[in-house]
């Protein structure tokens, strides 16, 4: 009767060891399957690209490539400073693009709560909507910043014509031109376009919440508002901060869209499409792959401080 | 695909026939309708004349994604492309992995357009065969200059009072869409052949001139660019600082801009039947800069190259000097209006009936202004980024064209260092 | 009369966000039968009803292979990579091991590199592989870009999933693998279909590694293809084809999502088995 209270410590101890050691294996089995085709198929490119940084590769002749150092990211010639830490057009481009994403991800996360709960509760054609709020994110991009870059004209396109004829605006504006409101028109279709993104992913979370929290909030009396801050918000904190990081990186490498909508003008040139200016446009692959890089270990700094804001804890226990 | 084409031909080796200089060569063809179909047909042709076959590649329409893959696919020394059809500014860019093609040429090159030739030559090297040319041209409202008593201008400052004065005119009459004059002023390539046009008629050069030398900070191009800050938001909508050619087609042929800077593909829409100006439309040669300019146009168009990692350089040299032959040449006249590169062909009967206005083209080309893309080598993309971000800045009114221009010099210097 | 209120509220918001999401998509509907200079008309009504742009599509290029390709490329992708994130989110989630950490942020920074910047060196492996211009030469690459999201979104799942569920099943002497296909799995289908949806769509959408990668129009995708399209004349913007064409590769993914949408509704069975 007694014993077992007494033999059972030292017996789990063993077993949890045994246990322990056959799940390490397991972790081992089950990673490395993954880990192999990503190191695979990802290595190369990735090593390549920083090996190059430090070159002064020119895509005229990748073979006369050589070892130049830190030449790339800062040098000094004849008492004149060169390199991507003292160009100005870099740093504006780091600026709009940190802009842009602070903006745009912030404004996606709001959106993207908002159309999760909507989308949460169940009404008719939750279906259909469901189907209707993906298809933004479902257009190939190359052909929605097109789209909106015509919506956008200031002479033809009819956001401008609908905003006239309700008496909105007198003057049609001229949307993408203007550098006042180049970026916003940016910011503006990439929430459009990735709030889906963010809705689906928090709605996933939702789903996969207990509902018996709920029902007893209900039962309570608790204030919706209430419950979605003390309760809801909490528990979908993971989902929500996996979201937010890949929006983030992203937004943080946003090309297609800028590119498209305003080409290279210098309003809005974000760090990709400075990187691919050098890469593709000027040859430079040496001082592109530097700004790659560089960009590389910004988007490491942003991820890492988002982490810790969002106080997610990649090693804690399950 | 290429482990079957190894083992068909080896087969066909083997087995004995097959004319013993047969080979199959890659060619990217023109990518729009027309020319695309014009291509399909003379790559035919050579396929029967030559006994060799040749697979068409297609590539993207828009020129920076298609030069990206030129260069991805050349700079790894690939052979899946032999022969190329590149744009007039990319012989610099490209060159250094192009054929020379004077060994199969044989001097046939001196009966066409000299300016393209020698820009088509790499460090000595003829690196591509100019297949058809392009320049800016000046399209107006014929009906609106008449109702106003206006000629086609003859400088840009008659062309910016006249604008203005069409332009209120007939807002006063309600039409409060129109605008006088539309052009490409994005920043992006395009700006670069709009502005190199208006620097070059005021005298102002073009930007480094053939010897390499900077020789844009001038009061010349001063001037142009001081006249061309004045349009935007006067005569131009603020929009065109967006613009690209289609926009700009886009405002014209809904019939709200009196003056329109375009490329000659704009006129047979214009004249389509569906549109709302047809027969409305009247074309000239660009304006000049003040009374001592000149006409001019900035120069484009597209050739045709050979890689220098071709496996059937022979084969693949033959079907580049085919599709640049005055043959061809002529085909794509007569049956897609393309503006040959061989100037002989505009004094050809078929030639002219089939397009009455190609007669006075002749002079704009003649005239026409080409981008620096020779002198400044690989390094032409970033003296045109640094040039048309420059004048970006200028029109839309966040600096003057004395600093602009300036800070342009020095940019254009630093990109240069000692030489191109 | 308060619930009324409330309900016709709920319902007006339901309506602002299908009218901003679709809005444009109804843009691209009516622009799509449009052609000549109506394309530069700014109305919002349609002004005529003609599908020759549609016709047009599939006349001019292998648009229906094309599409084929992007299914098969997207599909193959997806599958790849949730079997792979499956098993590698159940170790990074669920089994406490030395450097776990180290290890997610590893593999987040897979995507951290511009894409334009990794297009010369995967343009290297895909000819070295021998895949070039084929479409394994598509969903290689596309696997690397879907991978590290699919990892991560799973293994956030499935650390929120209750120790309770996992523990009876040790008990029970379940393997992992047992326990991966049998608790975890029938739990995770709305992280699943979620993160399988985002991940299609992803592949589905990529451009600049279909465009390198392949050279004939029979093993290009979607988006390549739209980007192909040209007009009549240089310069000249085929924008009707273009529009017809994003209306046609529409459809796949609202059926996707109308197929699939049910089983993001399974979240009633977490909240069951919680302990």
């Amino acid at each position: 009767m007694s014993t077992a209270p007494n033999s059972s410590p030292p017996l789990t101890k063993v077993k949890r060891s045994n246990l322990t050691a056959s799940r390490l294996r397991a972790a081992l089995l089950f990673l490395a399957p993954m880990l192999i085709v990503l190191a695979a198929v990802a290595g190369w490119p990735l090593i390549r690209t920083i090996y190059l940084a430090f070159t002064d590769a020119n895509l005229t002749d990748l073979s006369s490539a050589q070892f130049i150092g830190f030449e790339n990211f800062y040098a000094v010639y004849d008492g004149e400073t060169y390199g991507l830490l003292v160009d100005p057009e870099w740093w504006n481009a780091v600026w709009n693009t940190v802009k842009f994403s602070l903006i745009s991800v912030s404004l996606e996360t709001i959106f993207g709560m908002a159309v999760a709960l909507v989308l949460h509760a169940s009404f008719k054609g939750r279906g259909i909507v469901r189907a209707a709020v993906l298809i933004p994110w479902g257009i190939p991009t190359i052909v929605s910043a097109k789209m909106w870059g015509w919506m956008l004209h200031d002479q033809l396109g009819i956001i401008n014509g609908m905003l006239m004829s309700v008496g909105l605006i007198h003057e049609p504006i001229a949307w993408t031109a203007n550098p006042d409101t180049a970026m916003w028109s940016v910011i503006m279709v990439d929430v459009w376009k990735t709030t889906p993104f963010m809705a689906l992913l928090i709605l996933a979370g939702l789903q996969m919440l207990p509902s018996d929290i709920y029902e007893a909030a209900k039962v309570d009396g608790v204030h919706p508002v209430k419950v979605f801050f003390k309760i809801t918000l909490p528990l979908i904190r993971p989902a929500l901060m996996v979201a937010i990081v890949f929006r983030a990186l992203d937004a943080l490498r946003i090309f297609d869209l800028i590119y498209v909508l305003t080409s290279s003008s210098t309003n809005t040139m974000s760090m990709s499409v400075y990187a691919r200016q050098q890469l593709v446009d000027f040859q430079e692959v040496g001082y592109g792959s530097a700004a790659a890089t560089l960009l590389f270990l910004i988007i490491a700094l942003f991820t890492a401080v988002t982490l810790t804001a969002g106080k997610v804890k990649l090693s804690e226990e399950a | 695909m290429k482990i079957r084409a190894t083992l068909l031909g080896t087969v066909f080796a083997v087995a004995g026939f097959g004319a013993a200089n047969a080979a199959e060569v890659s060619v990217t063809c023109d990518t729009v309708g027309q020319g695309h179909d014009l291509c399909v047909k003379q790559v035919k042709m050579w396929e029967e004349k030559t006994g060799n076959t040749a697979k068409i590649v297609s590539v993207p329409q828009s020129s920076t994604e298609r030069l990206a893959l030129y260069q991805q696919i050349l700079s790894s020394g690939s052979n899946d492309i032999d022969v190329f059809q590149i744009d007039v500014i990319w012989p610099g860019i490209l060159g250094s992995h192009l054929l020379d093609l004077k060994p199969y040429s044989k001097g046939i090159e001196k009966d066409y357009f000299q300016p393209i030739v020698a820009n088509n030559t790499y460090k000595g090297k003829l690196v591509a065969m100019p297949q058809y040319t392009d320049a800016g041209l000046l399209f107006y409202r014929k009906d609106l200059l008449e109702k106003y008593g206006k000629e086609a201008p003859k400088s840009w400052e008659e062309l910016t009072a006249t604008a203005k004065e069409v332009q209120d005119g007939e807002r006063k009459a309600g039409n409060d869409k129109i605008w006088g004059f539309v052009y490409q002023a994005k920043a992006y390539e395009g700006l670069t052949c709009d502005a190199i046009e208006w620097v070059d008629s005021f005298g102002g050069g073009g930007i480094v001139n053939p010897e390499g030398d900077i020789t844009i900070n001038n009061p010349n191009a001063k001037k142009a660019l001081e006249l061309a800050a004045s349009w935007v938001g006067n005569i131009a909508p603020e929009g065109v600082l967006n613009y690209m050619e289609e926009d700009a087609r886009g405002v014209f042929q809904s019939g709200n801009a009196v003056f329109m800077r375009n490329w000659p593909y704009a006129w047979s829409l214009a004249q389509g039947a569906d549109s709302p100006i047809k027969g409305k439309v009247g074309v000239a040669a660009l304006p000049k800069g003040g009374d001592n300019g000149k006409q001019t146009g900035a120069l484009g168009g597209w050739q045709i190259a050979v890689s220098k990692y071709s496996k059937n350089k022979d084969a693949a040299a033959s079907l580049a000097l085919w599709l640049t032959s005055k043959e061809v040449q002529k085909m794509n006249a007569l049956e897609g209006s393309y503006n040959p590169t061989i100037p002989s062909l505009y004094a050809d009967k078929d030639v002219l009936k089939a397009n009455p206005f190609m007669g006075e083209l002749l002079d704009t080309f003649s005239n026409a202004v080409a981008r620096p893309s020779r002198a400044t080598g690989a390094n032409y993309n970033k003296v045109s980024n640094a040039f048309y971000n420059a004048v970006h800045t200028v029109i839309s009114g966040k600096a003057t064209a004395n600093a602009s221009l300036t800070k342009l010099e020095k940019d254009l210097k630093r990109i240069k260092r000692k030489s191109w | 009369m308060h619930k009324k209120i409330k309900t016709s509220l709920f319902y007006a918001l339901v309506a602002l966000i299908v009218v901003v999401s679709v809005f444009p998509f109804y843009y691209a509907i009516i622009t799509s039968f449009r052609g000549g200079t109506e394309l530069f008309s700014a109305s919002v009504l349609p002004n005529s009803v003609n599908i020759r742009n549609y016709i047009s599509i599939f006349e001019e290029q292998p648009f229906g292979t094309n599409i084929l390709n992007s299914i098969l490329v997207a599909t193959t992708v997806v599958t790849i990579s949730l079997a792979l994130a499956v098993t590698a989110s159940y170790a990074l989630a669920r089994i406490h091991f030395k450097g776990r950490g180290l290890l997610l942020m590893t593999i987040l920074s897979v995507s951290m590199f511009p894409q334009v910047a990794i297009l010369s060196g995967m343009f290297e492996l895909i000819r070295a592989l021998g895949i070039y211009n084929s479409l394994p030469g598509l969903i290689v690459p596309n696997t690397v870009l879907t991978l590290p999201f699919t990892v991560w979104v799973l293994t956030t799942f499935m650390k929120e999933l209750p120790k309770e569920l996992e523990e009876a099943a040790i008990v029970d002497g379940a393997s992992p693998f047992v326990i991966v296909r049998r608790v975890f799995l029938p739990l995770m289908w709305p992280a699943l279909v979620t993160t399988g949806l985002l991940a299609f769509i992803s592949a589905w959408n990529e451009f600049l590694f279909a465009l390198t990668f392949t050279l004939v129009n029979e093993v290009r995708t979607v988006p390549v293809a739209i980007a192909l399209m040209s007009g009549a004349s240089k310069y000249e913007l085929p924008w009707g084809n273009i529009m017809a064409a994003s209306v046609v590769v529409t459809v796949p993914i609202v059926a996707l999502v109308l197929i699939f949408q049910r089983k993001i509704v399974a979240g009633l069975t977490a909240g069951a088995v919680k302990g």
